[in-house]
């Protein structure tokens, strides 16, 4: 049986690393229309291997950190996290800043591999691999840290990697079916309710590490959810307001 | 070496975006945790005030940046 904590810990990774795998995929898939699958793929695989390189070599040393000390550590910078997704959500919804666009993402790096390919063409294969490596390595990395801060405080890792895993499956399968930037993807609505499951994990494991408790232990979770989602969505609410007010 | 330095920049760009904001959060969890150290306040404060601080953190970071 999945506790509360397993269950959030499988959602809050898979939630995040749908977003990072949309964007290293829009990439990928620019390459590909570029130069072909072959070079785009080799990059991607390439990229893969250095954030699986990097996870082999320096994972093993989160065991040797006392557990109370790592989970205020990753409380703290969960914290960091999800309040920083939760308040770029709010300013976006609410009209402040723009929304991240897939398509002229896409757009923009097939612009820039088209020229590359048109003026040295001798070395479109390379910058388009090139492209397709530095996407998923980065992006690759963000997964890995979201796992590790959603996993690693109370031994989550094993689920909070199916999240993420399960994440790359699904834009696997539906690139691969799209074969275009998956655009429809809500990445605003998906990066609110991480940086709400986020932020709620840094105070509960925050809390924790400093010794304090939780009435009804796991399952207050939920009422911390309820909380920054509410806060959130008043914040929401209120600029979306004062902008149409200071708009009119 | 490049791409490390890259690597390094992106992570670092994970956690910090609005500085106000990340110096904010630390500075709440500093006080916070010196508080619970010093027991100001009762043990099971702990958790409540760490999320009202922080609620009002994002709340007052979010209408600056509207602001500005």
């Amino acid at each position: 049986m999945l506790t509360a904590q397993a269950l959030s810990a499988v959602s809050a990774a898979f939630l995040a690393s749908l977003v990072e795998v949309v964007e290293a995929f829009t990439i990928v898939l620019a390459a590909s229309v570029v130069r072909g699958w072959r070079p785009a793929l080799v990059g991607a695989a390439l990229g893969l291997g250095f954030v699986a390189a990097l996870v082999v070599v320096f994972g093993p040393l989160l065991g040797q950190v006392p557990i109370h000390l790592l989970q205020g550590i990753i409380g703290v910078l969960l914290l960091l996290f999800g309040l920083r997704w939760l308040r770029k959500s709010v300013l976006r919804a609410a009209g402040h800043i723009a929304l991240h666009d897939e398509d002229k993402a896409f757009a923009d790096e097939t612009e820039v591999l088209g020229g590359l390919a048109r003026f040295q063409p001798s070395r479109a294969d390379f910058a388009a691999g090139a492209a397709a490596f530095k996407a998923v390595a980065l992006e690759g990395l963000e997964v890995a840290f979201i796992v590790i801060a959603v996993g690693a405080g109370r031994g989550l890792i094993i689920p909070a990697s199916f999240g993420a895993l399960l994440a790359c499956a699904l834009v696997a399968i539906l690139g691969a079916a799209a074969r275009q930037p998956l655009s429809k993807v809500p990445e605003n609505e998906l990066k609110f309710a991480v940086g709400v499951l986020l932020s709620a994990f840094g105070v509960f494991w925050t809390t924790e590490a400093l010794g304090g408790s939780w009435p009804g232990g796991d399952a207050f979770l939920l009422v911390l959810f309820a909380g920054f989602g509410l806060v959130g969505m008043a914040l929401r609410q209120a600029l979306a307001i004062d902008r149409r007010a200071a708009t009119a | 070496m490049k791409i490390l330095v890259l690597a390094l920049k992106e992570i670092f760009g994970l956690f910090v975006d609005d500085g106000a904001l990340a110096l904010g959060t630390l500075g709440i969890a500093g006080l916070v945790a010196a508080g619970a150290q010093m027991a100001i306040w009762p043990q099971e404060w702990t958790g409540p005030a760490l999320f009202a601080a922080l609620a009002a953190l994002l709340s007052l970071s979010a209408w600056r940046a509207a602001r500005r």
